[in-house]
């Protein structure tokens, strides 16, 4: 099987990076919505990531990924054009069902934008008239434009400083083209939660069919946890087999937002215990080791250092 | 030997096996139970009567010639004790540990009737370790076939059908979703039950007889049965893909942080060494108050797993009574050893809510037992009146759990009404070419029966081929002399093999 090598990579801005790895059975199997659980070393968390893009031919899957906590940090240090991640797997999820929409609308905000231009293409290819509407906090960090534009009839790009496109957020586009089209079959957000809710409330007026895509927190992908359960239309479903596409009007987005946060404490301890012993490793000075153990001090007893304390101790 | 060996002239007692210090091991992920030395084991050997009627073999699931084994033991012939389990228990040091034995063989040990039962168990895990120490392996001669078989889940059913068809000379790759092979062995039990060494060993010793493992796949997602079978090049596939899919209580407070199902405990624990946090990268909830829904196997492990990650008090919460708690009687033993506090006939009612989208506690009612049910156990009913609050941080579920979906999605297998895969009694599935067993056929079972129906389809797979096997002879049903066939007993089992003794004194 495959050996999981990147054989390109992209950085869009010093959040955002672009991974593509070699996996040629999956980039044939692979279809929009769908997700691949990776995992950077034999130490790492498995994470789930969305299928940004796929090519049969090259045998590569394409992944987008925000730099947000310790685990794709590293990856946006580590993982160089003939490195080999140490897992991945997939497709897995769902895929994005295809419609007999006509005209849709494909919402993709943060780290959603990426995944949400295969869906963009599918529709494309089904002959649908596929309008996106893309939101960044600023110009600087925009991409994939021509992309999307060469798959899309309409591109609405918000940025929520004006830099690019309409100032505002990602909303304010979708009443855009919610205003400038009556005809609208089915809209398709991608993104954080909060945008995601907000997207099903704009659409939720004019009863427009309104798929998201939920991203709670997974383990194994393969519906053995029941970590990655969500609340849809009041019943309990596990995004990673069931989903992770479900109707946004019928998703408890709050429920969906608590839940993220299960881990928060934690996590953060352990990207700031990483990004220390990064410095570390480039500093290695008693000033500096000092520094670091008064922080670790300071941190939640849950915390032990033992390399740290070995390398105090030595 | 010189006198017969009675009930009354042999070691009266169980010889016991060396436990690490309950408080001691409450703290580290050790394994518990230490394992017998050879003296231990040989003395323990020496509880056997050899019963003509031989009951602890009708009790084994798979049929394992106990009497047989320990026999060897006590003639200090361990290579031969092994081959004699081998012949019909590929993962002895595994069944040895796991095997719910005083429900089985030392259920019906005639020992057991007076005495305390022939501790087979331990005498099995004693030979299968002996085994992984000295590196011996049982690899048969094997003539490779033409044949390409494809195994979907590397747990104890995909293991043993693989090392079967492998053993009849096919190319056998064995898929598996996870990053590691072992299904709930490696991802579910945990090390000081069940260490990973063990089960690594084990699957070497399958790589050994030449089956490839392909870990990181997820069949029917990847690609489908269909495409093995019309597309990859397979011949016949086999799938044992387990029922991990757990079951939530369906009460208030279900979804609150705080509340996570036994698999996602014990997953991030085992499988992704949370409990090596933050050496490793994955989080695991860490409880002061730990509430386990369930008392079988899973919630048992969970318990135990909580109190080592530095649980202050963990509780297990059981609608019915401990007789009726479906842990193996070690494992419910070592847990109450250990400081678990066991509330019987208590059923939840809802989680509480801290207000910040935790747990604050959880609400129960008593319960009392009423008439039987269909399972055969007393019905317990709720005590009118008598809920009750108490303080907890954590709650897991380990209530038992369901049918995988993804099989069901992405091929044309037929399901049964619950969601398992159907099969007929040959395991084979509706698709042809396509047998299935395990968890995913019968639902939640044991390691020994997914083992077992892991074996019992590789004879099928083999029928279906048109290999021969020594295990399957010509039976003419018409002929009232069944039993014997061209006038030798078939039980002998020797028509396509025939063993010469080699040793002049025997
Ligand atoms: C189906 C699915 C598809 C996804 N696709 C992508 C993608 O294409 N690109 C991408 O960059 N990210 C994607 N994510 C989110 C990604 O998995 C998380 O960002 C990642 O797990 C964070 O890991 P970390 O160790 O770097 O951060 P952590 O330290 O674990 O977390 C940092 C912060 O990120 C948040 N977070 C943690 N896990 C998730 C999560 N699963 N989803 C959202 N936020 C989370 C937490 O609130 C936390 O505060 C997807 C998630 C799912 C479930
Ligand atoms: C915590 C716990 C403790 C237990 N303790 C005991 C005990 O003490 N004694 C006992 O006898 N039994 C015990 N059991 C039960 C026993 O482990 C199971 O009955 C047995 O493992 C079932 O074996 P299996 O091969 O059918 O499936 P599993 O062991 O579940 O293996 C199935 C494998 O298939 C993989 N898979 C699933 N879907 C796919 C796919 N689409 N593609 C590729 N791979 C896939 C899974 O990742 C998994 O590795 C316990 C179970 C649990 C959960
Ligand atoms: S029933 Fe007990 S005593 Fe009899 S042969 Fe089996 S193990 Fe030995
Ligand atoms: S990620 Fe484990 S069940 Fe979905």
């Amino acid at each position: 099987m495959a050996n999981f090598e990147i054989v390109a990579r992209e950085d869009f801005s010093d959040v955002t990076y672009l991974l593509e790895v070699r996996h040629p059975l999956m980039a044939r199997a692979a279809k929009p919505g769908q997700f691949v659980i990776v995992m950077l070393t034999a130490r790492s968390e498995r994470i789930p990531l969305t299928i940004a893009d796929f090519d049969g031919h090259k045998g590569t899957v394409t992944l987008v990924i925000q730099a947000v906590g310790k685990t794709t940090r590293q990856m946006q240090q580590e993982c160089r054009v003939g490195t080999s991640l140490h897992a991945m797997v997939g497709p897995m999820g769902i895929p994005s069902p295809t419609t007999k929409a006509k005209k849709v609308v494909c919402v993709g905000g943060g780290l959603g934008v990426a995944p949400i231009f295969p869906q963009a293409r599918g529709f494309k290819d089904s002959g649908a008239y596929v309008i996106a509407v893309l939101g960044f906090r600023t110009k600087s960090l925009v991409f994939w434009r021509d992309k999307f534009a060469s798959c899309c009839d309409e591109l609405i790009l918000c940025t929520n400083d004006g830099s690019a496109g309409i100032k505002g957020l990602i909303t304010d586009g979708i009443k855009v083209a919610l205003d400038r089209h009556a005809d609208i079959d089915e809209v398709v957000a991608i993104g954080p939660p909060v945008m995601m809710k907000a997207c099903a409330d704009a659409t939720r007026p004019h009863q427009i069919k309104t798929i998201v895509s939920v991203n709670p927190i997974m383990v194994d992908g393969t519906g053995m946890c029941g970590g990655c359960r969500v609340k849809v239309g009041g019943q309990v479903k596990f995004a990673c087999v069931d989903g992770p596409d479900f109707d946004g009007h019928l998703v408890d987005f709050d429920d969906l937002m608590v839940r993220l946060r299960r881990y928060t404490t934690v996590e953060q301890a352990a990207q700031e215990r990483w990004s220390e012993s990064c410095r570390m490793t480039r500093q290695v000075g008693p000033s500096a080791l000092d520094a670091l153990a008064r922080g670790s001090a300071e941190q939640s007893e849950l915390l032990e250092l033992p390399e740290l304390n070995d390398a105090l101790g030595g | 030997m010189a006198t017969k060996r009675t009930i009354r002239n042999i070691p009266q007692t169980r010889t016991p096996m060396r436990e690490q210090d309950p408080k001691a091991r409450a703290a580290n992920f050790e394994e518990v139970a230490c394992g017998y030395t050879l003296d231990e084991a040989l003395r323990e050997s020496e509880r056997c009567l050899y019963c003509p009627d031989e009951p602890c073999i009708a009790g084994c699931p798979v049929g394992i010639n106990i009497p047989g084994f320990i026999k060897k033991i006590g003639e200090r012939n361990l290579h031969g004790a092994y081959d004699v389990l081998t012949d019909t228990n590929l993962l002895p040091s595994i069944c040895g540990r796991v095997c719910p034995q005083e429900s089985q063989c030392e259920g019906a040990c005639t020992v057991g009737v007076s005495l305390e039962a022939v501790a087979i168990g331990r005498l099995e895990r004693f030979v299968g370790d002996t085994a992984i120490k000295e590196g011996w392996v049982n690899i048969p001669h094997i003539e490779a076939g033409r044949f390409k078989v494809g195994i979907v889940g590397s747990g104890p059913a995909g293991m043993a059908c693989a090392a079967d068809m492998a053993k009849a000379g096919c190319d056998v790759t064995v898929y598996e979703a996870f990053h590691e092979a072992g299904g709930v062995l490696k991802y579910g039990i945990p090390d000081f039950r069940l260490p990973n060494a063990v089960i690594d060993a084990e699957i070497e010793n399958l790589k050994k007889l030449g089956v490839t493992f392909e870990c990181n796949t997820l069949v029917g997602r990847l690609f489908t049965i269909e495409q093995m079978i019309d597309e990859m090049g397979f011949h016949a596939v086999f799938v044992g893909v387990g029922a991990g899919y757990p079951t939530m209580l369906g009460i208030p407070g279900d979804s609150l942080n705080g509340v996570l199902s036994a698999n996602e405990l014990l997953t991030r624990c085992n499988l992704m060494r949370a409990r090596d946090f933050p050496d490793y990268d994955t989080p695991v909830p860490i409880g002061r108050r730990v509430a386990v829904v369930g008392a079988g196997n899973t919630a048992m492990d969970a318990m135990r797993v909580a109190l080592r990650l530095g649980a202050e008090k963990v509780y297990c919460i059981y609608r019915r009574s401990r007789t009726e708690a479906p842990a193996r009687a070690e494992e419910l033993h070592h847990a109450e050893q250990e400081g678990i506090e066991f509330h019987w006939l208590t059923s939840p009612v809802s989680i509480l809510d801290d207000g910040h989208g935790g747990v604050r506690g959880m609400r129960c009612v008593r319960m009392e037992l009423g008439e039987p049910d269909d399972s055969g156990r007393r019905r317990p009913v709720p005590v009118a009146g008598s809920e009750f609050d108490f303080e907890a941080d954590l709650i897991v579920y380990a209530i038992g759990t369901n049918a995988n979906p993804i099989m069901g999605q992405t091929s044309s297998l037929k399901l049964n009404t619950r969601g398992y895969i159907a099969t007929d009694d040959d395991l084979a599935t509706s698709v042809t070419g396509v047998f299935a067993g395990g968890d995913i056929v019968t639902g939640a079972a044991t390691v020994i029966e997914a083992m077992g129906a892991g074996r019992r389809a590789a004879r099928s797979l083999k029928a279906y081929l048109g290999i021969r096997d020594p295990w399957r002879p010509y039976r003419d049903a018409d002929r009232d002399d069944a039993g014997t066939l061209f006038g030798i007993d078939l039980r002998e089992r020797n028509f396509a093999r025939v063993r010469v003794a080699l040793k002049a004194d025997s």
